[in-house]
């Protein structure tokens, strides 16, 4: 496999998140981890993006040690959409997606027939070749979200990692995102990406990590591994799994909580 | 943006970035020659070029190049280093108020210095004082505001803190210095371009030789960096070294400017904003800050010398003067 983590301890400072971690990434899949708040689902994509040197254990990007690469030839493998970004003031939507290139780059290089390709393409892909002479602060939150994600395509990396890339979306841009991940993998791109939302999880990985507590419980295709015992484990919520109509996957319904009214009076 | 094109090598512009810069040229070379040609003895245009090739009138090599060339040019260099040491800093802070001046490095200078002049120090040592406090104080406010890193408003939350502790000990300093030194540091703490000689435009040109092409090194990192740190490492700036970097070359210049001249407060703030503005560049523009920081300074010494003239104001009041003015309209701005 392409990107594993081996022996992970992760931790912020004093507080240890995850410790003995082993993670792989199939290749060409799209993955998601997956788990209740604080699990350490973020920490380990950061990990495996190398934002966060781990304690113990190592990362191995197609089979080298991800820290002996040079920092920007680990850049044209691997893009990352980090879960909150500075826009510059007054940037072009342009501009921002033009700077997915910098690791294609060098000081007499700075601008190649390719990267012009690149951006466009990238443009294309995710929907907002429209807004290019746009500035980023005007754009509505679902437009800067694919402006990010058109700038991580940019990079024109085959492994793609995504730092909840749906939060502070509604639901119809969060589908939006979505829709267009699934698209990337389609093309060949091996995607990974941390959910909160469990069913957006069942219905678009083809890989399911579950984590809990800093360790994974569970981990294959959704329709194999989504139970009800195992919502109730991870997420300690009592419910019934049923087929989304729509996908066939695994849809997770929470149980009804019995209405425990106070009937004593006065 | 355009982008020039040889062979496989590739350089991207901005025209307005381009423009601008020329214009700051343009207007430094202008206020520049007001500056040698004016005062109370007019040395015509002609002369002062031919003084300058040595071949003026005595009189006018004597006032051109020994009495307001080393003014003019120390100034130039020394708004120059201010601006950079501002662009640096408020890029990296995210912040207009990241800038030298708030955040205690000047101060540290300020203090430097006058620790330097109360012991009687030559203006040599004056200098070596200055860029000593200026270094200490950046140690002192990083370290303070480090925990798990260093945050931008934790930083300039000390500063300012730092920087008013260093005032009042500017001050208490003031008070036990024989009144000689005391109205020497006094001079000296308002910033003022009177009386710089070649010996005090040497040593920032030398800095500035030296750092420059650091600064143009790490500005395209720094940009990125602005996106935040988790967006520069995605696409392979190694983060911690451009910022170390960046951060010595911000102080040494700050520490050297604030040797020749003292604390000239605001142009270090005022600088990059204006040059971020009149480019519309969507970060930190190291060039036209430098350029802007030049002419801001020369112009602000041409008007202390002439506004009030027989009086001749530090160049102090005046940047803070039309700095303050700046800041508080920025403010305005920006809170509609």
């Amino acid at each position: 496999m392409r990107l594993q983590g081996t022996g992970l301890t992760l931790s912020y400072d004093d507080r240890v998140v995850a410790s003995g971690l082993d993670v792989a990434i199939p290749d060409g899949s799209f993955t998601v981890i997956i788990g209740p708040n604080a699990c350490g689902k973020s920490t380990t994509l950061r990990a495996l993006a190398r934002m966060l040197k781990p304690r113990a254990g190592t990362v191995h990007l197609d089979g080298s040690l991800i820290t002996s690469l040079p920092s920007k030839e680990v850049a044209r493998r691997l893009g990352l959409l980090p879960q909150s970004s500075i826009v510059p003031d007054g940037i072009t939507v342009a501009d921002l997606v033009g700077r997915g290139r910098y690791p294609h780059q060098r000081l007499m290089r700075q601008w190649s027939k390719q990267d012009e390709t690149a951006v466009g393409s990238a443009m294309e892909a995710t929907g907002v070749a429209d807004l290019a002479d746009r500035c980023v602060d005007e754009l509505s939150g679902g437009q800067r979200q694919r402006v990010w994600l058109a700038m991580a395509l940019a990079q024109e990396t085959s492994i793609l990692l995504l730092d909840e890339p749906t939060t502070f979306l509604d639901i119809a841009h969060q589908i939006e995102v979505l829709d267009l991940c699934a698209d990337l993998h389609e093309q060949g791109r091996t995607l990974v990406a941390v959910l909160h939302d469990l069913n957006q999880a069942c219905r678009y990985a083809t890989h399911l990590i579950v984590m809990r507590e800093g360790r994974i419980v569970a981990e294959g295709d959704p329709a194999e591994i989504v139970t009800a015992e195992l919502v109730r484990d991870v997420y300690d919520l009592r419910c019934e799994i049923i087929t989304d109509p729509q996908s066939g996957t695994p849809l997770i319904v929470p149980e009804v909580r019995r209405r425990a009214r106070a009937t004593a009076s006065g | 943006m355009t982008v020039l094109r040889l062979a496989s090598w590739s350089l991207r512009l901005s025209p307005r970035g381009l423009a601008v810069c020329l214009l700051l040229v343009a207007a430094g070379v202008a206020v520049s020659l007001v500056a040698l040609s004016t005062g109370e003895f007019t040395v015509p245009v002609p002369d002062i070029v031919g003084s300058l090739f040595g071949r003026g009138t005595p009189a006018a090599e004597l006032i051109v190049w020994k009495l307001r060339a080393p003014r003019v040019v120390t100034g130039l260099l020394v708004g120059a280093a201010f601006g950079l040491s501002g662009a640096i800093f408020q890029s990296i802070t995210r912040n207009p108020l990241g800038s030298p001046d708030f955040i205690g490095f000047t101060a540290g200078a300020a203090t430097g210095g006058i620790v330097a002049v109360v012991l009687g120090g030559s203006s040599w040592q004056i200098a070596g004082g200055s860029l000593l406090g200026c270094v200490a104080c950046a140690l002192l406010v990083y370290a303070l505001s480090f925990r798990n890193g260093v945050q931008a408003h934790r930083l300039i939350l000390v500063g300012i803190g730092v920087s008013a502790l260093l005032t009042s000990a500017d001050w208490y300093l003031l008070t036990r210095a024989n009144i000689n030194d005391a109205a020497t540091a006094g001079a000296w703490l308002t910033g003022s371009l009177g009386g710089r000689g070649w010996e005090h435009a040497l040593p920032v040109a030398c800095a500035l030789a030296l750092l420059l092409p650091v600064c143009a090194l790490v500005s395209r990192p720094l940009r990125m960096m602005e996106m935040g740190d988790d967006s520069a490492k995605a696409v392979g700036i190694r983060v911690e070294p451009v910022r170390a970097a960046a951060v010595t070359v911000g102080v040494l210049l700050c520490g050297v400017a604030t040797a020749a001249t003292g604390p000239v407060v605001f142009v270090a703030m005022a600088a990059p904003q204006l040059a971020r503005r009149l480019t519309r560049s969507p970060g930190v523009t190291m060039l036209a800050s430098a350029l802007m920081g030049a002419v801001l300074l020369v112009t602000a010494d041409l008007a202390a010398q002439r506004l009030l003239a027989p009086v001749q104001l530090p160049v102090g009041i005046m940047t803070a003067a039309i700095g303050g003015t700046y800041l508080v309209y920025m403010l305005r701005k920006e809170r509609r």
